[in-house]
């Protein structure tokens, strides 16, 4: 045979030896090749990574550049603050859910940050394979925590590892509000959200975000350029106006609104985990009651601001 | 009473491994190994009928030598090795062929491996991180190679029905890497500057060569049924893969690649359709259920990688010899057959 053949395979050969018991009676077989049912812990297999990109495609390192970038934004244009933080477990899944709303969100990126900054544990963003479908800002999406909002995806996160997940249940039905629907909750999808925690048997935190919505409004939307460009929308906002001397990047410039964050009792479901299906009307009324204390949260927290840049 | 397999495409680079492999197991009593090509590695007892998958042909094999195992390895995977209608008439016909004789009345058959892949699934934005075997793929499938094993893999579902005394495994191979296989990802990784898509680092997913035949073997020992994605762990992003090459990765245009296949494919690149998707999107499949049935992989993802490199790197410093076995039908005969011959028991 090739002597290429042979080097590899004694590089192979001691390996395999050490690891597979062969009963006394069995021949060695030139290959090595007779698998044999193991007993339990097999040794670790020699995994050579290079990077620290994840199985979800997160990487650790991205999102600390990330949050290295985003802090002065977080700190000192948003200037967001946290109620009630200490709502979110510090370990164990949960399902963050969370109004979504802003041309370009800055929901999601403020509250990843404040968790990851504070709770120092990552989060993952669910959301719609809208991101996954774009060069370049799909790869940046996912690197910094983005996963598609699968059903597997989440169950396999919050339950197998017990990681937070955030979700958007209006999806983009609440960035693409214009600016007279502001804080009007849209509808929260099929209750999907409730569903996948009920599975997994992980609590979900709700969430009330009050700036994001001043942060980039939408004056103005055109379905015909929408529609040219595949997206969900095609907003004029406030910020191509106000920073227009910016030319693009004032576009995806947030105005510099507060940003309030208010964490609710997380809400737990007294039903059996990994259950294939659950009743249509729980889930209903669970989705409804949790967007419900979201919007009365978001009122309260609207009567109680004086100003939409100084909260 | 030992076994009485039978492989498919003995020509193959998977056919001659599983039947060498089989060789070296006292509890397999025949081995007959079907292709239209001569073996290209030294069997020592396995016997080789030059056919086709005709459907009498496979027929009267399964009968006269009453097979109770068939190994069925003939399935094109690479869309790169033969034309579109070959493939078709490869996969689906020799598939359907196969499984017509091995339901036929008074067949011996009691046990079938399929090999398939994991391009079943395809390779899609809307698809989960990890499928899992029962995972439905996101859309339909656009490249042929992926239909034809659609349409392979339904054939054998129909056969386990219709014969629930066979133990039907198939398993669904992720992205082969290793020392001796050429696959169009091997081909990739070897040229200078690694091709990839423009803004996309898909994610992928290895097994390395010596897992792939040790799988099939495992689920023929144990007699193990069901389907059962085999892939190392772990999801590489595709320039991490180029890294442990020790490669750069150079972006191709994210649109318009029909228009480069024919410059590329001069370069020695061919990237079919399934592969573009894949190198947008990637793909991962859960390997979970074949462990809990017992099997322990030897190579990872990042492993199968880097013994692909390192076995490059050997090939370069030891200079390729090449296939020295080349097969001569009169001399194999000889050492089988001829009553000259002693058996050393």
């Amino acid at each position: 045979m090739a002597p290429a053949k042979k080097a590899t395979k004694t590089t192979a050969k001691p390996r395999s030896s050490v690891k597979v018991p062969r009963s006394a009676a069995a021949p060695t077989p030139s290959v090595a090749l007779v698998p044999v049912p193991k007993a339990a812990s097999p040794e670790r297999l020699d995994d050579p990574r290079r990077s620290d990109v994840d199985e979800w495609g997160r990487s650790e390192h991205m999102r600390a550049l990330a949050r290295r970038a985003y802090g002065p934004l977080y700190r000192s244009w948003h200037r967001v603050e946290w109620e009630g933080l200490e709502k979110i477990p510090t370990d164990g899944g949960a399902l963050l859910v969370s109004n979504h709303a802003g041309a370009i969100p800055a929901d999601a990126p403020a509250i990843m940050h404040g968790i990851e900054e504070q709770l120092g544990r990552p989060v993952y963003g669910l959301a719609d394979e809208m991101f996954k479908r774009m060069p370049v800002v799909g790869t940046v999406w996912a690197r910094s925590g983005g996963v598609l909002a699968h059903p597997d995806n989440a169950y396999r996160l919050l339950a197998e590892q017990q990681q937070l997940a955030l979700v958007f249940p209006e999806g983009t039905k609440g960035t693409g509000k214009t600016y007279g629907e502001r804080y009007q909750l849209r509808r929260f999808g099929r209750g999907g959200f409730v569903q996948i925690a009920m599975r997994a048997g992980v609590p979900i935190v709700p969430i009330a975000v009050v700036g994001a919505e001043e942060a980039m409004p939408i004056l103005w939307k055109s379905a015909p350029l929408a529609k040219l460009l595949g997206l969900p929308y095609f907003p004029i906002t406030a910020n191509m106006i106000a920073f227009a001397g910016l030319g693009p990047l004032g576009a995806a410039l947030p105005l510099p609104a507060k940003i309030k964050i208010r964490v609710l009792d997380p809400v737990s479901f007294d039903v059996e985990p990994d259950q294939p299906r659950y009743s249509r009307s729980l889930i209903m009324d669970e989705s409804e009651h949790i967007r419900q204390r979201i919007q009365d949260a978001l009122l309260d927290m609207l009567r109680n601001r004086e100003s939409v840049w100084f909260g | 009473m030992g076994k009485r397999v039978l492989i498919t495409g003995l020509g193959t680079f998977w056919g001659s491994r599983v039947a060498q492999a089989l060789e070296a197991d006292p509890e397999v009593e025949v081995i007959v190994g079907l292709d239209r090509n001569e073996p290209t590695v030294p069997l020592e007892r396995t016997e080789y009928v030059r056919s086709d998958e005709s459907y009498s042909i496979l027929n009267r094999i399964v009968k006269a030598a009453r097979i109770d195992t068939i190994v069925h390895t003939f399935l094109v995977v690479d869309s790169t090795q033969m034309s579109s209608r070959t493939i078709h008439e490869v996969n689906v016909i020799g598939t359907m062929n196969l499984f017509a004789a091995a339901s036929a009345a008074g067949s011996t058959v009691r046990n079938v491996v399929v090999k398939s892949s994991t391009l079943v699934y395809g390779a899609h934005p809307k698809d989960p991180v990890w499928f899992s075997e029962e995972s439905r793929r996101a859309v339909a499938p656009r490249a042929m190679v992926e239909r034809s094993l659609l349409e392979v893999e339904s054939y054998v579902r129909d056969f386990a029905v219709d014969n629930p005394h066979v133990a039907v495994a198939m398993l669904r191979f992720s992205n082969v890497l290793g020392p001796d296989i050429t696959t169009p990802l091997a081909k990739a990784l070897e040229l200078p500057l690694v091709p990839s898509v423009f803004g996309f680092d898909p994610r992928l997913q290895f097994v390395h060569e010596a897992d792939v035949v040790r799988a099939i073997l495992f689920v023929l020992s144990g007699e193990v049924q069901g389907i059962f994605n085999v892939a190392g762990d772990g999801l590489l992003p595709w320039s991490e893969v180029a890294s442990i090459c020790g490669k750069r990765t150079v972006p191709l245009p994210p649109i318009g690649m029909g228009m480069l296949s024919s410059p590329l494919r001069r370069l020695g690149l061919e990237l079919p359709p399934e592969l573009l998707d894949l190198l947008r999107h990637g793909r991962g499949v859960d390997n979970r259920r074949l462990k809990r049935r017992g099997f322990d992989y030897r190579y990872t993802s990042a492993g199968t990688v880097a013994d692909f490199v390192e076995s490059i790197r050997i090939r370069r410093m030891a200079g390729d010899a090449g296939t020295t076995y080349q097969y001569e039908r009169d001399v194999e005969q000889f050492f089988r057959h001829s009553p000259a011959v002693l058996d050393p028991d």
